[in-house]
Formats: C-alpha cells, sequence, structure tokens
C-alpha cells in the first residue's frame, strides 16, 4: 500500500468513494419489550452480553476464592474432593468461554464494530438479537447444571474423556456433563449467528473512506478472533456431540475399552486422544479468540493516552493476521505428553516458537508507542501499562512451555496454571478493565470515579502479579496442579503452606477490588462526573457520533466520511494534538500527515 | 513518577524473587539434566527480554510524561527498527529452539537394551510388571481383566507365565540401568511423574505410551498422578525405590511371578496351559 500524502488526496476527490448502496431505514423498535429486551441495536446488545458474561463471571470468580480457600486453608470452607473439582471445572469454563469469549466478541464487538467502521449497525440487526438470547439461553443451561442431581460436571474445563463420563469424576455418571455439553453447543450456536455478523459488518458495512487500513486495531483485532472463533468452535462443537453420543448412547469415539473400578464397561476402540485433538484445535485458538481483541484494543488505548500513533500500524495488522494463522498449526504444544506420536513434538515446538515473532512485534511496537509519547496516566492507560508487563512476563514462560523437552517436567504443574492465568486470564482482564474506564464515557456520557478507579487499577494489578508470579515457582518444584490437598510432597525444597497462604490472601483482595469497581459503574452511571463529546480527545468514529451517548443508528442524518487512519495524533502543523478521522484534510491544511 | 517507579519495582521485585527464591526443583535424579539446562538458557535470555522491556517502559513512562507544551514524535512506521528487531527476535528463537529440539530427540530415542517396565495406572493407584527371567514383557488384553489376572496378561502368551507382579504403589529400580516404562491405564488418564526423573507421559486406556530415563541417584523419590483423573487424583501416590544392586535383588526376590500368583489362587490348570506354549517356543 502506498503511503499517499494527504495532499494528494486532497487533489483526487474519487478517492472517497461513492454510496454504493442508498442508505436504508433501520427497524425502530417502540414498545419496552422490543427496546430493551428483544432488542436489535447492536449497542444494547452488546451491553446485554456484557451484563450477562459478567453475572456469569461473578460465579467464577467465587469459585475462584473457595478452590483458593481450599488450597490454603483446608476445612474453613469445608468442601469434599467432588466439590473442589468442581469448581475448578466450572472456574475455568466460565471464565475462558463464557466470560472472556463472550465479553470481547458479544460485548466490545457489538458495541464497537458499528461505531468504529462508521455503520448505523450490524448488518443482520435481527440475527444479533437471537445470537444473544441463544447465548442467554447457553448460560442458563450452564447454570442449570449446578441444580441437578450430583452437581456439575468436575471433570477439569478440557473435560477430557474417559473421565469426564466416568463414575470416579463428579457429574461423569449424571446430568452434570450432559448439561456443559449442551450449553457448549447451545453456546456456538450462538456465537456462530453472531459471529457471521461481526464479520460480514466489517467487511461490508464500513461507511466511505474506511479502507481495511484505515480500521482501528481494534476492529482488526475483533475481526481476526471472530474468523479463528468460525473456524475453531466447530470443532468444539462435533467434540461436544460426540461426547454426548458416547455418554447417551453408548457410542465409542472417545471411549476405548476399559475396566472402572473392577467393572468392564461397554466401550471398545475409541480414541481418548482424538477428543484431545479436537478440543486444541479449538482450544488454542480460543487462546488467541481471547487475546487479539486484547491486542486490538490495547493498541488503540496506548495511542489514545500517549498522544501518539500506534507505531508500525501495517506491521501490527499483519502481526495480528499471521498469528491468526499460525494459531491454528500449535494446537498439540498442550498435549507434549498426552501420549501423541512423540514425532509431532519436533513440528509443534517449531511453530509454537514461530508465533513468539509476531507477537514479540506486537509487544516492541507497543512500548515503541510510549517512546517519545506525550503519555497522560489515564486510567486506562495504567491497565495499558500493567497489561504490557503481564503479557510479556506471560508470553514469556509461553516460550517454556512451548519448547517441547522444556515442557515435559513442567506439564501439569502449577507452572502451566501461572503461565496461562497471566497470559490469557489477567492480561486480557486488564485490558477489558482499561477499555471500560475509556469507553464508560461513551456508553454513559459519564467518566467513572477517579478515586474508586485508582484504588481499582492498583489493587488489582499489585494483586494479580503476586498470585501468579510466584506460582511458577510452585511448578518448577514439581507441585501439580489439580490436587485437592495441597501436601508437603518429600521433594519440596521448602515447604509450600506460607506461600499458598500468600497466594490465597492475594486472590481473596484482588478479587474483593472487583466489587470496588462493580460499585464504582453503577454509582457513576448515576452520579458519575459529566463527560461530553469525545473526552479522551481520540479520533477514531465511535467519538465523532451526533449524540453522546451515542443513540440508535448511531450517526445523524449523514454517516461521517473518512479520510485518514485512526492515529493521526500529534501531526506536526496542526493546530491540535488529534486530527479524527472525518476531517477533511482541507480543515487542517497545514497537517503534514504521512499515512492514509 | 510513581507508575514508573511501580515498573521498575515489578521488574526488579521478580528477578530479586527469581534468585532468593527457596522454592526450586529438588536435585536431579535422572539422566535429564539437559531439561535442566534448557530451562536455565531460557531463564537468561527471556529474563534479559523481560527486564530489558521494563526498564525500557520505565524509562518512557518517566521521560514522556504529559506535558501540555510538547508534542508527541510523530512517526508511523520505521521500518528499519521493525525489521531489526523482528530478526533479532529470530535469533533468540533460534537459540531456545535449537537446544530443546536436541533434547527432546534424545528423549523419543529410547537407547537399545533399555529394561523394560510396565506400569500400570487405574482410579486410584499403580501396578507394575518386570519382564522376568526372559526379559520379555508378555502380552495383555484388557479383556483377561479379573481377580486371579489384575493385568490382563494373555495366558497363552510364553512370554507371560514368569512375568513380575507388582500389586502394590511402590516400585524399586537399579540405579544407572536404562529403563523404558511402558505406561498403561485401564480406566482413564494418568500420568506416572517423579518430580526428580524430571521425564512425565500420559498414560492413556487403548494404548501404551512410554518414556525412558536412567536413574543415577540411589534413594526414596515420591511418585504423583499428573494427570487429572477423577476424585481421587490428589492421593494417587506412590514411591520409586532406586537401590544399588545387593538391595535391588534382594527386593526382586521377594516379589511374585505371575506362575506363582495363579498358583497361590489356585488357578494351576492356567498354569499348565502357558507353560506347555513357553515350551512349543
Amino acid at each position: 500500500m502506498a503511503a499517499d500524502s494527504y495532499d494528494d488526496v486532497a487533489k483526487n476527490k474519487d478517492s472517497i468513494p461513492e454510496l454504493e448502496v442508498a442508505p436504508q431505514d433501520l427497524y425502530h423498535a417502540k414498545s419496552f419489550w422490543t427496546k430493551y429486551i428483544f432488542c436489535q441495536d447492536a449497542k444494547v446488545i452488546g451491553i446485554q452480553y456484557a451484563l450477562t458474561a459478567a453475572a456469569i463471571g461473578m460465579v467464577g470468580l467465587v469459585s475462584s476464592w473457595l478452590m483458593r480457600m481450599q488450597i490454603a486453608f483446608p476445612g474453613v470452607i469445608p468442601m469434599d474432593p467432588a466439590a473442589y473439582y468442581q469448581l475448578v471445572t466450572m472456574h475455568g469454563m466460565i471464565m475462558v468461554v463464557y466470560l472472556l469469549t463472550a465479553l470481547f466478541l458479544g460485548g466490545f464487538g457489538n458495541y464497537l464494530i458499528p461505531l468504529m467502521v462508521g455503520a448505523r449497525d450490524m448488518v443482520f440487526p435481527y440475527v444479533n438479537m437471537i445470537s444473544f438470547w441463544v447465548f442467554f439461553l447457553a448460560v442458563v443451561i450452564l447454570a442449570a447444571s449446578y441444580f441437578v442431581p450430583g452437581g456439575p460436571t468436575g471433570a477439569g474445563w478440557t473435560l477430557y474423556p474417559p473421565q469426564a463420563i466416568t463414575s470416579g469424576t463428579p457429574g461423569g455418571d449424571g446430568l452434570g456433563i450432559v448439561l456443559m455439553l449442551v450449553s457448549l453447543a447451545v453456546f456456538v450456536i450462538g456465537f456462530t449467528m453472531g459471529g457471521l455478523n461481526y464479520v460480514i459488518t466489517i467487511l461490508q458495512a464500513r461507511t466511505r473512506g474506511m479502507t481495511l487500513m484505515r480500521l482501528p486495531l481494534t476492529v482488526w483485532g475483533i475481526f481476526t478472533a471472530t474468523v479463528l472463533a468460525l473456524f475453531a468452535f466447530p470443532a468444539l462443537f462435533v467434540a461436544g456431540i460426540m461426547m454426548t453420543l458416547d455418554n447417551m448412547l453408548g457410542t465409542s469415539f472417545f471411549m476405548p475399552a476399559i475396566v472402572e473400578f473392577g467393572e468392564r464397561l461397554s466401550y471398545d476402540g475409541g480414541s481418548p486422544i482424538l477428543f484431545q485433538h479436537l478440543f486444541w484445535f479449538f482450544g488454542h485458538p480460543e487462546v488467541y479468540i481471547v487475546a487479539l481483541p486484547a491486542f486490538g484494543i490495547v493498541s488503540d488505548l496506548i495511542s489514545v493516552h500517549a498522544r501518539k500513533n500506534i507505531f508500525g500500524y501495517r506491521m501490527m495488522v499483519w502481526a495480528i493476521v499471521i498469528i491468526g494463522a499460525l494459531s491454528f498449526v500449535v494446537w498439540a504444544h498442550h498435549m507434549y505428553v498426552a501420549g501423541m506420536n512423540p514425532w509431532f513434538g519436533f513440528f509443534f515446538a517449531t511453530t509454537t516458537l514461530i508465533i513468539a515473532i509476531p507477537t514479540a512485534i506486537k509487544v516492541y511496537n507497543w512500548v515503541l508507542t510510549l517512546w517519545r509519547g506525550n503519555i497522560k496516566l489515564t486510567i486506562p492507560m495504567l491497565f495499558s501499562i500493567a497489561f504490557i508487563i503481564t503479557f510479556v512476563n506471560g508470553g514469556l514462560t509461553g516460550l517454556f512451555l512451548g519448547n517441547v523437552a522444556v515442557d515435559v517436567p513442567l506439564s501439569d504443574t502449577y507452572f502451566v496454571v501461572a503461565h496461562f492465568h497471566m497470559v490469557m486470564g489477567i492480561a486480557p482482564v486488564l485490558v477489558i478493565l482499561g477499555s471500560i474506564y475509556h469507553w464508560f464515557p461513551l456508553i454513559t456520557g459519564r467518566f467513572l470515579n477517579e478515586k474508586l478507579g485508582r484504588i481499582h487499577f492498583w489493587v488489582t494489578f499489585i494483586g494479580s502479579y503476586s498470585i501468579y508470579f510466584p506460582m511458577h515457582y510452585l511448578g518448577f518444584m514439581g507441585v501439580t496442579r489439580r490436587y485437592f490437598e495441597v501436601f508437603e510432597g518429600d521433594n519440596f525444597t521448602y515447604s509450600i503452606t506460607g506461600i499458598n497462604q500468600f497466594i490465597t490472601v492475594a486472590a481473596l483482595i484482588t478479587g474483593a477490588a472487583q466489587f470496588v469497581f462493580f460499585y464504582n459503574i453503577i454509582t457513576s452511571s448515576k452520579f458519575g462526573k459529566k463527560a461530553g463529546k469525545n473526552p479522551w480527545k481520540a479520533c477514531s468514529l465511535e467519538w465523532q457520533t451526533a449524540d453522546v451517548p451515542p443513540t440508535h443508528g448511531n450517526f445523524g442524518k449523514e454517516l461521517p466520511v473518512v479520510y485518514r487512519w485512526a492515529y493521526d495524533y500529534s501531526v506536526p502543523g496542526a493546530d491540535q494534538d488529534y486530527i479524527t478521522q472525518d476531517t477533511p484534510p482541507s480543515d487542517v491544511a497545514n497537517a503534514r500527515a504521512e499515512q492514509t | 513518577m510513581i507508575v514508573a517507579l511501580l515498573v521498575i519495582l515489578v521488574t526488579i521485585g521478580s528477578v530479586i524473587f527469581h534468585m532468593w527464591s527457596p522454592w526450586w526443583w529438588s536435585e536431579i535424579a535422572s539422566n535429564w539434566q539437559g531439561m535442566d539446562d534448557t530451562i536455565l538458557l531460557t531463564f537468561w535470555i527471556t529474563g534479559a527480554v523481560f527486564v530489558a522491556i521494563g526498564l525500557f517502559m520505565a524509562y518512557c513512562i518517566w521521560k514522556y510524561k504529559y506535558n501540555k507544551n510538547n508534542k508527541a514524535d510523530y512517526e508511523p512506521e520505521n521500518s528499519k527498527l521493525e525489521w531489526a528487531l523482528t530478526i533479532l527476535t529470530t535469533i533468540g528463537v533460534i537459540a531456545l529452539l535449537a537446544p530443546g529440539l536436541i533434547v527432546w530427540n534424545n528423549f523419543v530415542t529410547v537407547p537399545k537394551g533399555a529394561y523394560e517396565i510396565e506400569v500400570v495406572g487405574q482410579q486410584w493407584y499403580w501396578m507394575y510388571r518386570l519382564p522376568g527371567k526372559d526379559g520379555v514383557l508378555g502380552t495383555t488384553d484388557i479383556k483377561n481383566i479379573n481377580d486371579d489376572n489384575p493385568f490382563g496378561l494373555n495366558t497363552d502368551d510364553p512370554h507371560s507365565i514368569d512375568d513380575v507382579l507388582i500389586d502394590a504403589d511402590d516400585l524399586h529400580l537399579l540405579k544407572d540401568q536404562v529403563v523404558k516404562l511402558n505406561l498403561r491405564a485401564l480406566d482413564v488418564l494418568h500420568d506416572f511423574y517423579v518430580p526428580q526423573f524430571r521425564a512425565k507421559m500420559d498414560m492413556v486406556p487403548g494404548m501404551i505410551t512410554y518414556y525412558w530415563f536412567t536413574p543415577i541417584k540411589t534413594g526414596t523419590f515420591e511418585i504423583l498422578c499428573a494427570e487429572y483423573c477423577g476424585t481421587g487424583h490428589y492421593s494417587m501416590l506412590g514411591y520409586v525405590i532406586v537401590d544399588e544392586e545387593e538391595d535391588y535383588n534382594e527386593w526382586l526376590s521377594e516379589q511374585m511371578t505371575f506362575e506363582e500368583v495363579l498358583a497361590s489362587n489356585g488357578k494351576s490348570d492356567l498354569i499348565k496351559l502357558a507353560l506347555n506354549k513357553k515350551n512349543d517356543l
């Protein structure tokens, strides 16, 4: 792509394409039900997704508290091994799928995509509405599994057969595992409806002048993640269906001949490793389904609050796309010691370490965006800085686990738990929190309370780092994960009781800080300081709506026309330190912008 | 200022924690020193990157703090810098991957003449089988499993009859003897893991997995199940005892062969069948 100067653009009026289709009127809701419940406005759907995800996420958070209590202070909250494993399982599944995936794609995707690409709504608003309600149904089914005899499944979030559907696992011989599998299948159906919407809206409904290479990186991140999800979730879907058949109809897709507690089960000839391949063919892209939107969003937060263009935009876009593509050929690095053919290790270790290169480029470019910037240490910026540290830490420990020979001693220890919580738990959550502080003024027209926000930031960042950093060292020592009783093993070089208590206390405090955040959201949406239009002085289109908060239809009578990329901050010669995307070159005649 | 200090504190604090952490791996008791070495190499390289990025970011936060009279630089791209960083990163990745793959190649290449031992996992205990005098493990089938034949040995396999069966959680190994563990699970996934040996591999019902190592130290080492296997997972423990030859032989002489197990259960007809097969060989 040639980097035309704005002079050329200004001279050549044809560079702003004509309207391809006449503007179409939206469906305007009249009743309360169609306005707020079965709503077709993507912004409302986004908020519905976010609130539902946060509600079930709270179950996930409290589960982690209870788990940590059992690990550090056994007996304080009485529980048996079955209850502990149910907590572990539900915590993992809720956080990965029902919170992070739903929040990034369903929540942020719905709210931001139409606004950022300059569209009035998603291209299929009705399907979009159905998508949310199917997701809601999936959450209800998941929640229902708490109330069936035997309780929810305790198979671990990876649901590995044979144990997931045998009697030695909680929920394995009851309805727990069935409801989990059905809920996942329903989730995938709902997601597919939403996901097609996001992809087609980004490809087809961009406003005039919004070329792909002018999209904010937030949109690139969500777009690529959605494409990954559309390819990856079917693997989970079929795996779920096949396991349901094994469980209900006695087929043997994943079940070999086994003897459980002296009794020969009727299965024969299935392969447990086949399930693992299907699961991780979904599960690894899933990591990037969560990470790529975070990458995109944090790029925008850093750029806006450092008053500087994102460094190396084109490299950033390509890095997102390459990471997305590579994420489909690294799945078996979760299976180095799973008993698959050991020669696979060479291939998957190589692909896995290659993925470190585009990922490292992204980190360099975030830091280089801060370099020679004019950094405002707002709360979104603080969370972005915390994200970079956390993500670099979690990314680098991925170089341990990805390198197959190093994975052998560390696999299935607390090192793995620490690694993935850093890289795909805490890091994306820090971005989510930062972006809520960033976009709250757009969504509600008010700022979140600054003081509470800063307390929330410091406790969350230092707390979560204190939880997971020391945990790596337990892994080196050989402390295995998923142990109901964390015991003092003979081989341990030092007692783990004290450090486990420290981690649990840190987890309780960090979790409690999130309730301060919820309180802040509730009170500030009513009584927060009024924000006005474009309070952060951002360039991208979502801040250029006629009304704040934007109403149904997003923009005023006319859709905006885009003349530049989303990162014209501190352009030499310009009067202000930002030029919005819809500012025509003639309005900023003296500005010497380079990139379009 | 405070934020820059925080970034420095987290960066340097992590390094200090690393150096002073009392939680570290226990002394290695197998031949897999290469795994430890690769971890240490990875620590040096990734640690340098972590410190460099953290400190550079702290510098940026301190140096380029917002001032309304300042203006940020306007430099959308710098392809020279971007390529230089890409190449540097690639070199770093190769430096990590190459030694890792060499160690892995050793790990998956079982030396000829390794002493084969079977480890069987089931909810929630371990069993072991040694090849006996003929040096060959008899074949098994899950359909044969019953109270008299907990391993499911094929009674018509001539190699079965002298196999030594250890229906207990503890296993003895001979120091400096190269062993290949054939791993078998009867019900769900398990994983035979001794932290001091570094090696581990899942045990999968329906197939036989394996790994090899050489115990290089005598002593008692704890076995942990490292793959979640149901509510009793955390209690699936045992011991590997590495002996010098004398102690090892003494232990071995106390164990029963398949033949002796069958005899003690009054199943001598099965023994006859197996012995006939053996004589045919």
